[in-house]
């Protein structure tokens, strides 16, 4: 606690033991959580109360927040009184959005939206891995994490300050462009939402100390209040992305209302959707992977600039680490994608064809080719990588294998169903689907493509691994054939339920995914456990030579980063644009001049303008983060 | 700097090839329009509420989106397949099935009560997974999404009966006339852009590049495009025109009264038709 008694408490007179540290800390906590929890029993009352308000009939009352179209607010009956009732949803008309001379509401939104979006899941991200590195090195006591870690938090300090910004950007266009829409989410979610800010007061309190405590905080019982900190940071930024997921979620399958769009009064019944727990996984899968992209990208650019040999090294090091987080993040995402696909298919079938076979069913491949694009940039990143360990060769031989099967696989997952032809080509093909490879365009070939392209994956990082250790253990034989074994196990069982999809209903079919995904995270995990044994104690043939790495791969960095950027983009046009013309399906329609669905190719304008601000900003926020003292590299990697 | 610059020009060439892929590398899909209430006018004859029904079958009412033959995800409706006959044909043989336990006595009411109450019967395969054929996957079409009306859903139930070849019994909503009379055609998306201006009657009032048919009680398009992006303020040209024919009123042309140009167009205009219009008008130089 030297930090407190010579800074913050100098010249206190009271001992500063572990003792007054706990209850400093608890106070803090007590502090922060303390609103958040009486603003939680609110929401206990409402979602426990046994009689909840009456639902208006359509038309008759309309609430304080409710838009002109449904009439005028009750007199002297305010929510929580006996005999208020909520009101349904507006029945808009185009004269109800105003029109802001300049602007382009639709586009304004959705591009800004979208940045705060990105930069909501890179400073969402980047604390979860940095307080995973900094304990690292705390249980290693190797100080090159601790460093590492606090490069990290210090590139995403900036990013902090733009989120809050274009989220209070955001809040501005909704209530100017959609004043009706917001009045109605705010009707709903008006506690939400300030419970929402309480809790970004805490996240940033909590943020400012972690960081600029960095240096202080590093020392004995210290370090474990600055790890604190950084799990309630983290604490505070995970419930925040789970409340905002609530609106977006309502938005797409609205719970908690009747019919007309009528609030049952019960807050928690709004906010647990069907499809609320599936995006909280996807988003936060997502965001660590795309956090990690992005820092990779950092890490790409010192590298490139870097002068000397020792900086080369810490940041081949730091984008290696960066690039591991990024996949580590990337590989489970398909499976809560599949998840989310499949509890919007049980939510309203309607959607689902709507987005898989429906005017969206393009978007998929255009998706197909940035996570093509993805898994080869990452492969490859890799496969450089092995250049810089001894003792790699004996595995390179494998690596040609490996490409011939992620391509393969990547070309399944880009064939599309049925092509759009003129007559003649549909003649001369003898249909809209092609005779052969129009089979490969259906989920079971899909979804069988992109198991093994994420099992082959894995074999190759497992190579990596690898390079420099010969196993010492007796069983290294065994060991060896029983992974083979279950790689080959695993192959085959994934390939198998793939081609039985072919031969049942395609609500069955759909189930099939399960037991494919078990077989990809079985031989993950049971070869993963292997290897951690069979390698205890291994031979090293020699250190890995940090800095050794042509520049090429650094740009399989930004391939990963900007790949990674605007699949999200892409992804969050489709999960917006699954509404269709509602503002909240089924429930408020958008009837704006805007409210028709765009072509793919306007769409893909709008996320490659959204993605060139978003990289200005990010090369903006990685400036400011150079200007502060930069800190020793260590030459010892 | 030379490190930077070659980033960035990396990087804006994997945005660019990926922009390139989405517009040039896939069809170009045009969205359907969003569905506007249909009318059922007084002076609908039952081959044109048939005729309306089958266009809601196959547009706003999303039924193909399940009742079709590629994904087998819901029973055939309009054809014969392994469920047997079309739905109008096999509705009666439904109510007889020991498992049906609704309150239709006829097969017009058989097939209403799957439309607005799906899951009263569930065909055998067709439930939620786990259900056991209990609960259907299908919502209730007088309700959300799509939200028919009842004269919409007599029109749909008597395409259904029309396409299975069976006697109508569906009674043309009241105020419609019972004579038979030529089905309209499918309202279409115009092919060109001179025939949606021809379409939409454009020609009879304005000035259009091109088109010789012309009217002098709008303003002249001749050189719209060189005009279009300095007419008010904050519009680019696409926007204006865009703007020109949605909202006619929100801004008219000096010399001009306001409230000549009808206001509807929006409703009645293909999304494609008012795209083709827009790029037509602002190409056009001459």
């Amino acid at each position: 606690m030297g930090f407190l008694r010579k800074g913050l408490f100098k010249g206190v007179s009271f001992r500063f033991t572990s003792l007054t540290a706990c209850l400093f800390l608890l106070f803090f906590a007590s502090t922060l959580i303390l609103p958040v929890a009486y603003n939680g029993s609110i929401l206990l009352n409402s979602a426990l109360a046994t009689e909840a308000p009456a639902p208006a009939p359509a038309g008759e009352h309309a609430s304080p927040v409710l838009s002109k179209a449904e009439g005028k607010a009750e007199e002297g009956k305010k929510e929580g009184e006996e005999g208020f009732t909520y009101q349904p949803a507006p029945k808009l008309k185009v004269g109800d959005y105003p029109i802001v001379k300049g602007f382009n509401s639709r586009i304004a939104v959705w591009i800004v939206a979208q940045l705060h979006l990105w930069f909501g899941a890179f400073v969402l991200a980047v604390p979860i891995f940095v307080l995973v590195i900094e304990g690292v090195g705390m249980a290693t006591k190797d100080e090159r994490y601790d460093h590492m870690a606090h490069e990290f938090i210090k590139v995403s300090m900036t990013a902090f300050s733009l989120t809050a910004s274009l989220g209070g950007l955001l809040t501005i266009m909704f209530v100017s462009f959609y004043p009706d829409f917001f009045k109605y989410m705010a009707a709903i979610f008006g506690k939400t939402m300030i419970i929402y800010a309480i809790l970004f007061f805490g996240e940033s309190f909590c943020l400012y100390i972690y960081y600029y405590g960095w240096d202080r905080m590093n020392k004995g019982f210290s370090k474990w209040v600055h790890l604190t900190m950084g799990l309630m940071l983290n604490v505070f930024g995970m419930t925040l992305m789970v409340l905002s997921n609530v609106w977006a979620s309502f938005m797409m399958a609205p719970s908690g209302v009747d019919d007309a769009g009528v609030f049952t009064g019960n807050i928690w019944e709004a906010m647990r959707g069907p499809l609320w727990n599936p995006i909280n996984l996807h988003r936060f899968i997502a965001n660590i992977a795309f956090g990690g992209s992005i820092v990779g990208a950092y890490a790409a650019y010192k590298f490139l600039s870097a002068k000397t040999n020792e900086e080369k090294a810490h940041y081949d090091w730091m984008g290696y680490t960066a690039n591991f987080i990024a996949i580590f993040g990337f590989l489970p995402l398909p499976f809560a994608g599949y998840w989310l696909m499949k509890e919007v298919y049980g939510y309203s079938q309607q959607m689902g064809i709507t987005a898989m076979g429906g005017a969206f069913a393009w978007l998929f491949i255009i998706q197909a080719v940035l996570i093509g694009a993805l898994f080869l940039g990452a492969n490859y990143y890799l496969w450089c990588g092995m250049g810089r360990i001894k003792g790699s060769e004996r595995y390179t031989p494998a690596i040609k294998y490996l490409i011939v099967v992620i391509v393969g696989c990547f070309l399944v997952w880009f064939t599309p169903h049925t092509l759009i032809m003129t007559a003649k080509e549909v003649t001369q093909v003898g249909g809209t689907h092609h005779p052969v490879l129009g089979s490969l365009g259906v989920m079971s070939a899909k979804n069988t493509a992109v198991n093994i392209l994420i099992v082959s994956t894995f074999l190759s990082f497992m190579l990596y691994r690898r390079s420099n250790k010969i196993a010492t253990a007796s069983w290294t034989s065994t060991g060896n054939a029983i992974q083979v074994a279950l790689f080959a196990a695993g192959a085959i069982n994934i390939v198998t339920l793939g081609v039985y999809g072919y031969f049942i209903p395609a609500n069955i079919r759909i189930g099939l995914s399960i037991p494919q995904v078990m077989t990809t995270l079985t031989v993950i995990i049971v070869s993963s456990l292997i290897d951690a044994f069979m390698y205890k104690g291994a031979k090293s043939t020699g250190p890995i030579e940090w800095g050794k790495m042509g520049p090429r791969s650094q740009y399989a960095l930004f391939l990963l980063a900007v790949s990674f950027t605007w699949l999200m983009g892409l992804m969050g046009y489709v999960r917006s644009a699954l509404r269709q013309h509602w503002h909240v399906y089924t429930v408020l329609r958008d009837n704006s001049l805007d409210a028709f669905t765009p072509t793919l190719g306007y769409a893909a304008g709008i996320i490659t303008i959204a993605v060139y601000i978003f990289i200005a900003l990010v090369i903006f926020a990685f400036w400011i983060a150079n200007f502060s003292a930069k800190k020793h590299v260590e030459a010892s990697h | 700097m030379k490190v930077f610059i070659r980033i960035m020009i990396f990087s804006v060439l994997i945005s660019m090839t990926y922009w390139g892929f989405s517009n040039y590398g896939i069809p170009q899909v045009i969205p359907e329009a969003p569905p506007v209430e249909e009318k059922i006018s007084g002076s609908m004859t039952m081959d044109q509420y048939i005729a309306l029904g089958g266009k809601i079958f196959n547009g706003k009412g999303t039924c193909t989106l399940c009742h079709n033959p590629v994904g087998g995800r819901a029973p055939l409706l309009v054809e014969s397949g392994k469920d047997g006959a079309p739905v109008g044909a096999r509705a009666a043989d439904r109510i007889k099935d020991p498992r049906y336990k609704g309150k239709a006595k006829t097969a017009e009411e058989y097939i209403h009560e799957s439309m607005v109450e799906p899951s009263t019967f569930v065909v055998a395969g067709f439930g939620k997974p786990g259900t056991n054929d209990t609960v259907s996957p299908m919502p209730n079409i007088n309700k959300g999404s799509i939200g028919l009306n009842e004269a919409e859903i007599g029109a749909v139930i008597s395409y259904l009966q029309k396409s299975a070849g069976v006697q109508v019994t569906v009674k043309l909503p009241t105020g419609a006339a019972p004579a038979a009379a030529e089905a309209p055609a499918e309202p279409q998306s115009a092919k060109t852009p001179e025939e949606a201006f021809g379409k939409h009657g454009c020609t009879t009032c304005h000035k259009i590049p091109g088109i010789e048919e012309a009217g002098d009680v709008g303003p002249d398009l001749t050189g719209l495009s060189a005009r279009a992006g300095n007419r008010v303020k904050g519009l680019v040209a696409e926007q204006y025109v865009m703007q020109s024919i949605l909202t006619p009123d929100a801004y008219t042309v000096k010399g001009f009264e306001p409230g000549t140009m009808p206001g509807d167009l929006g409703e009645k205009m293909t999304v494609k038709e008012l795209d083709m219009i827009i790029k037509y008008l602002l190409e056009k130089k001459g």
